[in-house]
């Protein structure tokens, strides 16, 4: 199963838009997180298995058992990814688009671009080619070395 | 060596998954947990907890009744450390803290990659140490970068 997430924040079209299109060449059902206004929008998405939100316990479930996670850039999804040891594929949300306040999720994915079961669409047309791919790498649950670089720091100051 | 009381505090969403994501930091210390939203504790298995009312800068009864709830627990739990990742309540967190002697962290959002939160320069005056996890933004303002999340 692919879950796909757009976060509880702001709903994000351009990815289910690309992801219902992509939905018919799949082997496997794709369950998606849409954050869309109201239920019957989910209707625009005939090839998804939609809901606009999950309580947490489900949200967790889903995402826990799926093969690989397809998301906005969100900092949630990429932190919940390394919770659950999910393989990622990103598309981030452009301040241009109207999707976000700002680029952060840009700046985000340039950031995590680099870590192990980590992938970026930068563009939609990117996604299938990422998604279709037999060889997208398997994530890992270990932490980055900004991660760890950051802990130390907090902890040399608690224990002084 | 004697555990240190550490409060952590961080409003419900993206704010307190990052809290959650660097908890090792201070995990083996004698820490309670504050957030916003009821269950969300349980779910990441963090005890003791409180949960405090939620408040931002458009809403003053909320942020009354926020101070009024923190100030009980800063003056039941003592903390030696507060420690933060925001929003408005973290920033409460620390000054009240700060107030009853502790030493105080702010970790800014991972998500301000363009400049320091609104909540983040307004917990300046009362960070000891205050971090933002993007180098460029640091750099900018004045924090001190030492790492991020991701």
């Amino acid at each position: 199963m692919i879950f796909v997430t757009v976060g509880t924040q702001l709903p994000f079209p351009r990815l289910l838009d690309a992801m219902n299109a992509l939905a018919p060449e799949l082997t496997e059902p794709v369950v998606a997180q849409t954050c869309a206004a109201r239920e019957a929008d989910n209707a625009a998405w005939p090839a998804l298995e939609a809901r606009s939100h999950m309580p947490p316990d489900l949200f967790d479930a889903r995402f826990s058992e799926a093969r690989l996670i397809v998301a906005h850039a969100g900092i949630g999804t990429i932190l919940s990814a390394r919770r659950w040891g999910k393989s990622l594929v990103l598309l981030p949300r452009r301040h241009a688009l109207g999707e976000h306040r700002n680029d952060h999720q840009i700046a985000t994915a340039r950031q995590v671009e680099v870590l192990e079961g980590v992938h970026v669409a930068w563009q939609v047309s990117d996604l299938p080619g990422l998604i279709l791919g037999t060889d997208l790498q398997v994530s890992s649950q270990r932490e980055s070395a900004e991660h760890d670089r950051l802990v130390a720091r907090l902890r040399q100051f608690i224990l002084s | 060596m004697k555990r240190k009381k550490i409060l952590a505090i961080a409003s419900g969403g993206g704010h307190w998954q990052q809290l959650m994501s660097m908890r090792q930091a201070f995990d083996d210390q004698d820490v309670l947990f504050v957030t916003t939203l009821a269950g969300l504790p349980e779910q990441y298995d963090a005890h003791p907890s409180r949960i405090v009312p939620d408040c931002n800068r458009n809403e003053k009864i909320a942020m009354v009744r926020n101070g009024i709830a923190m100030v009980g627990v800063m003056l039941r739990f003592r903390p030696q450390v507060v420690i933060s990742t925001g929003a408005l309540p973290g920033v409460i967190a620390l000054a009240l803290g700060r107030a009853v002697g502790a030493r105080t962290i702010w970790v800014d959002s991972v998500a301000n990659s363009e400049e320091m939160s609104m909540s983040g320069k307004l917990a300046r005056r009362f960070a000891h140490l205050w971090l933002s996890q993007w180098e460029h933004v640091a750099s900018t303002c004045g924090a001190e970068y030492a790492g991020s999340v991701l």
